[in-house]
This record gives C-alpha cells, sequence and structure tokens, in this order.
C-alpha cells in the first residue's frame, strides 16, 4: 500500500468473505421467507431477526463498552409504547416504528449523560430502575388501560400477506444497518478504543482514550438497536402489553444469548442468538421446563465453555470472521 | 528549566528538568506508587499540586494528560489483550496525541522497530513473555509521543540479562529526548540507567542528587537497608 510507504498493511481474509457470503446468503433466504414458507415463517423470521439485535447490541453494551445493563428493556419497551402513540395519533405505523426507533437514539443519548457516571453493579441495577420507572409511567396512560394493553391497530390497513411481508423486510434492512454500523464502528479508531476498554479501561485511559465519550457512542447505539428490536417485536406481535416489552425475561434471554454466543465477540452474540431462537422453536411449547431448561444449558456453558461457542469456534478458524483488526508486514523490496 | 512541581504525600516537592532521568527509590510503603498516580492523575492530591511543562495539570485527567505529552507504563503490564502487539501500539498513536498523527499505521510500525517488537507485531499480545509485555507497555507509551515518561516498576519480575536490555531500551528513549521520572526498588537498574536519583521513605524525600552519593549517604543505607552504621 502507498498510503504505508514499506509496509503492507490487511484487514480480513478469506474467512471473512466467506463470512459476507454466509451473510448475505442468510440474508437473502431470510427476505424470501414469505414468499415460500408463508405468514406464520415470516413471524418466526422477525423473532430471528429481533433476537439477533437484542444480542448483538447488549454485547456491543456489556461486551465492548463494559456496561452490564440489566434495564435494556427500557429502550425496548419504550419503542414499542411509542409506536403505539404515534399509530394512535394517525401516523403510519411504519412511520411510528422509524420515529421511535430515533426517539430511542435520543432517549439513550439523554440516559447516557447521567447514567454513564456509575459503573458496575450501580449501572446495572440504575438501568433496572429507569426501565421499572419507564414501565409504571406507561401503565398510567390511559391508552394502554394499565396491564390490559392495547393493540397496533393501524397495522390493519395493510392486509396480512403485505404486513408479515413489510414487517420482515423491515426487520431485515434494520438489522443489516445496525450490524454494519457496528461494524464499521469496530474497525473505525473508536473501535480499537472501544476494544481497549474492554480489555483494559485503566490502560485505555492512561494511553488518553477519552472512556467517557467512546463508552457514549455504545451505549446510544445499544440503546438505538434495543429501541428498534422493541418496535420491530410489536409490529409482528400487534398486541402491546406493558409486561410483555418491559419483563425482566428480555434481560435474561439477552444474558442468555450473549454469555452462551460468547461476550465480547459479534460473531458469538449472533450465534447465542440463533441457538437461542432454535431451543425456542423446539422448546418453547414446555412452559417452565424450557425456562428450566435454559437456566441448565447457560449453567453448562459457564461451567464448560465459559468463553461461549465462538470462544471455542474462534480460535479454529484460519482467520478473523468479522475482522476488527489489522495484519502488518514488511514489503519485501 | 523546571519541568513542575509535584508536592505529594508530607510535604515532597520534586521538580524535574527538561531531558533528566531521573530514578525514584524507596523500600515498600515509601509512597512511590501513591506519588506516582498523583504524577499519572489517577488520584487527586488533597493539597498541593502537579504541574507538567509549565502547566498546571492537577485538575486534569489521565487521558488529558497523556494528551499533553505524560506517558507511564504500568507495574503489571496489562496489555490489551484481545487485539495484536500492533494493534496495541496503534491505539495509543490513534488516541493519545493532542495532534494526529499523520499516518498512524507507519507511526505504531515504527515504534515497534524501535523497541525490538516488529518481529511479533502480529501476534496476540497476551502470548508476550514478561519482558516483551513490558516493552509493549513501553511502546504504548511512546505512540502517545511522550515529552515526560513515567515508569512504574517497569524492573520487577526479570533476570538480570532482560534488566540489562530494559535498561539499554530506556536509556536509548531518554536519548532520543523524552524525560524520564523511573520509580523502581531495584537499585541497580536506577544505578545503571538515571543520571540522578531520588530516594524516598514513609512518604519523604531522604536524599535527591547523583545516584552513586545517594546510595552510599547514610540516611539512604538505614532506610533501605535497615543497616545502622
Amino acid at each position: 500500500m502507498t498510503a504505508h510507504p514499506g509496509l503492507i498493511v490487511t484487514r480480513g481474509g478469506r474467512t471473512a468473505r466467506i463470512t459476507i457470503g454466509v451473510i448475505i446468503m442468510a440474508a437473502l433466504l431470510l427476505a424470501a421467507t414469505p414468499a415460500v414458507l408463508g405468514i406464520g415463517a415470516s413471524g418466526r423470521a422477525v423473532a430471528l431477526l429481533v433476537y439477533i439485535l437484542l444480542a448483538v447490541m447488549w454485547n456491543a453494551l456489556a461486551g465492548f463498552a463494559g456496561l452490564v445493563s440489566i434495564g435494556q428493556t427500557l429502550f425496548f419497551g419504550m419503542a414499542a409504547y411509542t409506536t403505539i402513540r404515534f399509530a394512535d395519533a394517525g401516523l403510519d405505523p411504519y412511520l411510528a416504528i422509524l420515529l421511535s426507533i430515533a426517539l430511542g437514539a435520543l432517549l439513550g443519548w439523554i440516559v447516557s449523560l447521567f447514567m454513564l457516571s456509575l459503573s458496575g453493579g450501580e449501572f446495572a441495577i440504575g438501568m433496572w430502575v429507569l426501565s421499572s420507572l419507564a414501565h409504571l409511567s406507561v401503565n398510567l396512560d390511559p391508552l394502554i388501560k394499565g396491564e390490559t394493553g392495547t393493540s397496533l391497530i393501524s397495522l390493519n390497513a395493510y392486509d396480512i400477506a403485505t404486513r408479515s411481508a413489510l414487517t420482515l423486510w423491515l426487520a431485515l434492512a434494520i438489522t443489516l444497518v445496525v450490524f454494519v454500523t457496528l461494524v464499521a464502528l469496530l474497525r473505525s479508531k473508536t473501535g480499537a478504543a472501544i476494544t481497549a476498554i474492554r480489555d483494559d479501561e485503566i490502560g485505555a485511559r492512561s494511553i488518553g482514550v477519552d472512556v467517557m465519550r467512546t463508552k457514549r457512542v455504545v451505549f446510544v447505539l445499544a440503546a438505538t438497536g434495543t429501541a428498534a428490536a422493541g418496535a420491530l417485536w410489536l409490529a409482528s406481535a400487534t398486541n402491546f402489553q406493558p409486561r410483555a416489552f418491559f419483563g425482566i425475561q428480555w434481560t435474561a434471554y439477552m444474558l442468555f444469548m450473549v454469555l452462551v454466543g460468547g461476550l465480547g465477540r459479534i460473531e458469538g452474540a449472533i450465534i447465542g442468538a440463533v441457538l437461542f431462537f432454535l431451543i425456542e422453536t423446539y422448546f418453547g411449547a414446555f412452559g417452565a421446563w424450557y425456562v428450566i431448561g435454559l437456566g441448565l444449558v447457560a449453567v453448562l456453558f459457564a461451567l464448560l465453555l465459559p468463553k461461549g461457542l465462538w470462544g471455542w469456534i474462534g480460535p479454529r478458524l484460519p482467520g478473523e470472521a468479522i475482522p476488527t483488526g489489522y495484519l502488518v508486514e514488511k514489503s519485501r523490496s | 528549566m523546571s519541568f513542575g512541581e509535584f508536592a505529594v504525600l508530607q510535604d515532597i516537592s520534586l521538580s524535574v528538568g527538561a531531558g533528566e532521568i531521573v530514578g525514584v527509590l524507596g523500600p515498600n510503603g515509601a509512597g512511590k506508587t501513591t506519588y506516582m498516580n498523583i504524577l499519572t492523575g489517577a488520584l487527586r492530591p488533597t493539597t498541593g499540586t502537579v504541574h507538567l511543562l509549565g502547566e498546571d495539570v492537577t485538575k486534569l485527567d489521565t487521558a488529558q494528560r497523556c494528551h499533553r505529552g505524560l506517558a507511564q507504563t504500568h507495574q503489571i503490564p496489562k496489555p490489551f489483550s484481545g487485539m495484536t502487539v500492533f494493534e496495541n501500539v496503534l491505539v495509543a498513536v490513534n488516541h493519545g496525541r493532542s495532534a494526529p498523527a499523520h499516518d498512524p499505521i507507519s507511526v505504531a510500525w515504527t515504534v515497534l522497530e524501535d523497541t525490538g517488537l516488529a518481529h511479533v507485531a502480529n501476534r496476540p499480545a497476551e502470548t508476550l513473555g514478561l519482558l516483551d509485555r513490558k516493552r509493549l507497555e513501553l511502546s504504548r507509551a511512546l505512540g502517545t509521543n511522550p515529552k515526560v515518561l513515567l515508569l512504574d516498576e517497569i524492573g520487577g519480575g526479570l533476570t538480570d540479562a532482560e534488566g540489562d536490555a530494559l535498561v539499554d531500551l530506556i536509556r536509548s528513549i531518554h536519548a532520543s529526548g523524552v524525560t524520564i521520572v523511573w520509580v523502581e526498588h531495584i537499585m541497580r537498574l536506577l544505578l545503571e540507567g538515571c543520571s540522578r536519583l531520588v530516594c524516598m521513605a514513609e512518604g519523604e524525600v531522604l536524599a535527591d542528587g547523583d545516584p552513586h552519593t545517594v546510595v552510599n549517604s547514610q540516611q539512604v543505607q538505614v532506610a533501605y537497608f535497615g543497616a545502622s552504621a
């Protein structure tokens, strides 16, 4: 490369090209779901994308910025709620979703102004408190009628086939945009700072990394992605009951997906989400036993594969699947 | 020219001039680490001030001091374990400078060549042995283009030969124009590396001056070796 005289710099090789191929294939398959597999499958595909969004975002927050939040349901639930509100005010439901995502980003930025000065357990619990406050406030809204809830009725303007296809494509587009944004961020100068903070916050400070600013970037991105997941979940479920969106079970799912997949790796979060999706698909009908099973799986992973699935797979690949690093060598001349 | 006046602990006041290489020696509990933390900004002094290049930096945090030319190495080297050696240095080049480097990649590479780590540039940093980890600490610090470098017990845990290699590297960094304050409890390294020695004990400066004179002074002998003459 001429930009760096005497050096050859590479970022991503064959493994990365294969990964891009796999992602494009998966995206095409998902996009074709409504035509090939029908409405029911489209709904499941949206669920998969929502899980991926949630896992990737929670992982960015906890795995990279070291911010373990048990209250990301704040953004998930609020986005669903504002979507209901915007739609009730006469907005097209899909426009309402997009607007709610933007509002989620704004909410993330506002919350970051005071929450990021907390750390560790204080931050985790603080986020949960904020989420509970939001949950209670939403319950007070006469439109929601406490836990009775309401529906995204205006979706009926679209017939069911159009609606399920539109929702899926929107979910796919948003997931891809969020994913590409995150990868681009991690490959940037800020991304290296994020990774440095993940590995050693004090060390990062001592070489001049602005830790607060860097964490804020991740926090706002995670808020936005999680808000998108909430609005999309509403579009798929159509029914809004506060408990179903602000409930602690979502936090448990996020934790499960990221820990099983591998904390601190985007690939791990995606694999964790897919695994969670499969477990839910095949065992979700078993009620309490399903939840117990999830817990057992989590415990087994913590004991046997503490770095998660990707912690085992990643080092066995010939290169980075999602390349964020650099390989440098002297050019032979 | 004075680099600053560091008033710490029990009325400690120490100025380091541009281009000096000063060793700070002291037994365990002498307050070396506290002193170091006040200089880097990890701790705020209850009273007193820290000046860097004539500027009062007492209220600035570690990252801001770094941008103004103060770099440090940590007692226990902790490389960014999820990155390669090269990436570790690249972060420092990208974030540690007040004025961005024109070509950060080439700068990071040059630093690694200077510190003797270029041949392991693409290795995961966590696979390095102790001496190379210390070299990486130095490389990261150098990546920020420092004017003053604080070394916190960088010699600990090394064999004699490794210690000598480290002293050579530190001397060459000093020769390139970096002012160095080196806190250490291994006297031999400071005697080989420094042109001025400060001995601390129980939060006070016992002696300050030519390394051999300081080491041979009565108070230092008593404080450091417990010898009564």
